[in-house]
C-alpha cells in the first residue's frame, strides 16, 4: 500500500532539491524527453524551469497528441447528495455549514442522466458526500443499474470504502472510481479534517489500491490545490501515481489539479499556499512528461480563458456544463443551459467556468481538437455481470 | 589505469551488491578458469545448476563449489533442466536442502533447440517458490505483462532475455525491455543473448539494473580479461544512466504559442 | 534384497541399507549431492537418518556449473 511508502520527509528533500534546482539540470531532464524520477521531477517544478515553460508545453502537447491523439473527453458531475459526516473546513458540504441538505431519489437522477445525455453526455462522474445512511451502499448500486443503460461511462467520487463493499459496485457495471487526498502534508490534513471518517489520512491514501484489489480499472487522484504548498502536493501526487502506475498496472490512471474556489463556510485559504496559472501550466507539463500515460482532468473550477488555452496542453478529459449541487441540473433551461435557479445554496463549490456543454464543444474544436463524447463501453463481462 | 567509476549498488531482496555485473558459470574450459573470471568480474552473485549425478562412478565435474568462496558471492541456484513447473519447484527445494541461500534464478525451458521460457509454467512455479520462502528471479521473455504478473505474486527480480541463450545478438528484445524497466517495481536484470561488452553497457544504459552473461566470458580465449571488459561496460553504461544521457537535441523555441496567454493576463 | 530407483535406474539393495551407505556404493559422497527421497528434498543431516525401503525412488543430484 501507499500510505506504507509514504514519507513526507523525502517529500520535503524533494521540495528543497526543487527550489534550489539550476537550468542545466532542468535542460538535462529536458533533452532526455522527460523526467526518469521524482527528484527529476521535482527540477521540471522548480522556479528556474519557468524559464523553460514553453518548451515543456511543447513536449507536454508532443506526448499527449501521441497518447491520447488531439481530443479531449468530456464529462458531467452529478451530485446525489450534499449529506455528510465529515468536518472539512474548506467544503461547501462539511457537516456544520448550515446549508440545505438534500439527497436526490433515484428517479430524479435518473431524469437528470437523461437530461445530461441529451447535452451529448455519455460520461458521467457521480458524487456525493460522505454519509452511511443517505449514502448507502444499495442507493448507489441502484444509481448504477438505472443510469448505466443511458450512461455507458460512470465513474464514482464517494466517501472511502473497504475493498468488500467496492465490489458490488464493480459488479453493478462502475469501473472508475475517483478519490482526492485533498492535501498530501500529514499536519496540514489533520488541522482541515476535524470530524468524521475523513480524518484517517492513511486510510483515504489507500482507497485508490482497495478499490483496485475489488475490480476497478480506471483510477483518478488528486489534491486541492490552495490547502499547502504547491511544489509538496504535486511532489505527493506524482509519487502516489508513480506508485499505482507500477502497483496497479491493469488500471488507467487519471490525475487532477484542482485548485481551492469560493464554498460555503468561507474558508479562508492562506495566499502563500496560492497557485498561480503559471504554477498550474508547469504542473501538468511535468506531469505529462513524467506519466505519458495518465488522464489529465480539468475541471470547471477553472475560468474559461484559461480552459481554452490548456486545451492543447496536456489535459485530457474536461467537465462542462456543471452543477455541484444534488438536484442542481433539474432547474438547468435545456436549450441554452443556464441554470433558471436564483441561488445555488446546497452546492459543494461555485464553478468558474459556466459555459454549456454545445459551447465547450465547440471550443475544442476551434483549437483543432476532437470533443469526445464516448471513449469507452463497458467490457463484455462486466457488462454481462452488470444485467445478471 | 582506468579512473574508479561509481555507482549505487544494486539491491535485490534483502541483498545489496556492489557489482551489477552477475555471471553464469557454465561452458568455461575449466574450474580454474571460471574461478579466475568470476574473482576478475568482480560479481558478488554467481549461477550455479543442479544436475543428476553419475551413478556409475565418479564423472569428470569437479565440484563446482569447490571454486567459489561462499563468502564472496551469492551462489544463485538455476533451475534449468526443468521443463514445468513441478520439476523447478522440487529442483529449488533439492538446492535449499543442499544448503545453498534460499535464492532460486526460476528457469524453465521446455523447448531443447531455443531454450526459450515457458512463461506459464514459470508464473506457476514462482508463486509456490515465493508462498515458500524463496527470493525468486524469474528467466522470461521480454514481455512486460508476463513481468508484472511475476512482482505481482511477489519475485524480487525479473530477468528478461535480450536474445536465446547463447545466441550472443544482443539486444533484441530492447523495445520490450524498455517497457519491463519502465513499469518494474523490482530489479530488472537482463539476461542471455549479451554477446559483447557494448550490449551490456546498452542494457544498463536503457536502465537495466543488472545484467548477468555466462557464454561470452566461458568462451573467449581468456575468460578473465574479457570478465573484466564486460565489467568495464557494465560500469560505464550505469554510470551513463545515472548521471542521465541526453538523446533528441533541445530545440529552441524563438516564440511562445502554447504559453504566450500567461503573460498576456499578468 | 529390495528394489529401489536411483535416478530413473532399479538397483537392487539390501533392506534398510541406510542412504549414506547406497550413495557410496556408487561412487558419490553424501557431502557433494543432494537427494531427493520419495519426492522430498532432504538435508545433508536427514539424509543420513533415512533406511531404503522396498520401492523408493532417489534423485540424486548434483551442484555443478551453469548459466
Amino acid at each position: 500500500m501507499f500510505s506504507d511508502h509514504f514519507s513526507a520527509e523525502t517529500l520535503h528533500q524533494l521540495n528543497e532539491s526543487s527550489r534550489k534546482a539550476t537550468i542545466e539540470q532542468v535542460d538535462a531532464v529536458l533533452r532526455r524527453q522527460g523526467p526518469r524520477s521524482l527528484e527529476e521531477f521535482a527540477w521540471l517544478l522548480s522556479p528556474v524551469a519557468t524559464q523553460r515553460l514553453e518548451m515543456m508545453a511543447q513536449m507536454a502537447q508532443r506526448v499527449t497528441q501521441r497518447n491520447f491523439g488531439k481530443t479531449i473527453r468530456l464529462f458531467a458531475p452529478l451530485y446525489l447528495s450534499n449529506e455528510c459526516i465529515n468536518i472539512c473546513k474548506y467544503c461547501g458540504f462539511s457537516r456544520n455549514n448550515p446549508i440545505p441538505r438534500i439527497t436526490i431519489p433515484v428517479e430524479q437522477v435518473v431524469e437528470e442522466t437523461q437530461k445530461l445525455a441529451r447535452q451529448g453526455f455519455r460520461s458521467l462522474l457521480i458524487v456525493a458526500g460522505e454519509h452511511p445512511k443517505y449514502v448507502s451502499n444499495g442507493y448507489v448500486e441502484e444509481v448504477i443499474q438505472r443510469c448505466l443503460p443511458i450512461m455507458p461511462s460512470l465513474a464514482l467520487e464517494l466517501g472511502p470504502l473497504e475493498t468488500e463493499p467496492y465490489k458490488p459496485l464493480v459488479r453493478a457495471g462502475c469501473e472508475s472510481l475517483i478519490v482526492y487526498q485533498e492535501t498530501y502534508h500529514p499536519e496540514t490534513y489533520k488541522e482541515l479534517h476535524t470530524a468524521g471518517p475523513k480524518k484517517h489520512f492513511k486510510w483515504r491514501m489507500d482507497t485508490p489500491e482497495r478499490a483496485y484489489q475489488a475490480g476497478f480499472r480506471r483510477l483518478g487522484i488528486g489534491a486541492l490545490f490552495g490547502l499547502h504548498d504547491w511544489r509538496f502536493e504535486a511532489l505527493a501526487v506524482a509519487a502516489h501515481a508513480r506508485h499505482l502506475h507500477t502497483h496497479c498496472w491493469k488500471a488507467q490512471l487519471s490525475i487532477s489539479v484542482p485548485r481551492m474556489r469560493p464554498a460555503a463556510g468561507g474558508f479562508q485559504p492562506d495566499l502563500k499556499y496560492q497557485m498561480s496559472d503559471t504554477q498550474l501550466v508547469q504542473t501538468i507539463a511535468a506531469m505529462r512528461l513524467l506519466l505519458p500515460h495518465a488522464g489529465v482532468v480539468l475541471s470547471t473550477r477553472e475560468h474559461p480563458s484559461l480552459r481554452n488555452n490548456m486545451v492543447q496542453l496536456g489535459v485530457t478529459h474536461m467537465s462542462a456544463g456543471a452543477s455541484t449541487e444534488p438536484g442542481g441540473y433539474s432547474s438547468f433551461d435545456e436549450s441554452q443551459w443556464v441554470q433558471t435557479k436564483d441561488s445555488q445554496e446546497g452546492e459543494q463549490f461555485h464553478i468558474a467556468d459556466e459555459r454549456s456543454p454545445k459551447v465547450i464543444a465547440d471550443m475544442i474544436r476551434s483549437k483543432g481538437y476532437e470533443p469526445v463524447w464516448k471513449d469507452f463501453d463497458q467490457s463484455l463481462v462486466t457488462a454481462a455481470q452488470g444485467v445478471a | 589505469m582506468m579512473t574508479e567509476l561509481s555507482y549505487q549498488p544494486l539491491q535485490i531482496g534483502d541483498r545489496s551488491f556492489s557489482s551489477r555485473l552477475l555471471l553464469g558459470t557454465g561452458k568455461f574450459p575449466s574450474g580454474e578458469a571460471m574461478r579466475d573470471a568470476c574473482a576478475a568480474s568482480g560479481s558478488g552473485l554467481v549461477t550455479v545448476a543442479l544436475k543428476r549425478a553419475s551413478l556409475k562412478g565418479p564423472d569428470a565435474f569437479a565440484d563446482i563449489l569447490d571454486y567459489l568462496e561462499s563468502e564472496r558471492y551469492l551462489i544463485l541456484p538455476n533451475t534449468a533442466g526443468a521443463m514445468d513447473a513441478d520439476e523447478a519447484v522440487r529442483i529449488a527445494r533439492l538446492a535449499e536442502a543442499a544448503g545453498l541461500p534460499k535464492w532460486v534464478k526460476l528457469e524453465i525451458h521446455p523447448d531443447p533447440n531455443y531454450l526459450l521460457p515457458d512463461p506459464i509454467e514459470t508464473l506457476k512455479a514462482a508463486e509456490i517458490l515465493v508462498k515458500e520462502g524463496f527470493t525468486v528471479m524469474p528467466y522470461i521473455n521480454a514481455d512486460p505483462v508476463l513481468a508484472l504478473r511475476l512482482q505481482d505474486v511477489g519475485c524480487a527480480a525479473v530477468m528478461p532475455l535480450g536474445s536465446p541463450i547463447g545466441s550472443n545478438r544482443g539486444l533484441e528484445t530492447e523495445a520490450q525491455i524498455r517497457i519491463i524497466i519502465e513499469q518494474a517495481r523490482v530489479p530488472v536484470v537482463v539476461d542471455a543473448g549479451i554477446g559483447a561488452p557494448s550490449h551490456a553497457a546498452q542494457a544498463m544504459e536503457l536502465g537495466a539494473d543488472a545484467v548477468l552473461v555466462n557464454t561470452a566470458i566461458a568462451i573467449a580465449s581468456d575468460p578473465s580479461a574479457m570478465a573484466r571488459a564486460f565489467a568495464a561496460a557494465v560500469a560505464a553504461g550505469r554510470c551513463a544512466y545515472e548521471i542521465g544521457l541526453g538523446h533528441a537535441e533541445n530545440r529552441a523555441v524563438a516564440t511562445s504559442p502554447l504559453t504566450a496567454f500567461l503573460d498576456s493576463k499578468s | 534384497m529390495i528394489q529401489i530407483i536411483a535416478n530413473g535406474e532399479h538397483h537392487s539393495v539390501e533392506a534398510e541399507t541406510p542412504l549414506p551407505t547406497f550413495v557410496e556404493s556408487v561412487g558419490l559422497t553424501l557431502d557433494k549431492v543432494v537427494v531427493e527421497h520419495n519426492g522430498q528434498a532432504l538435508t545433508r543431516a536427514e539424509a543420513k537418518t533415512i533406511q531404503l525401503q522396498e520401492g523408493d525412488r532417489l534423485e540424486i543430484v548434483r551442484i555443478v556449473a551453469g548459466g
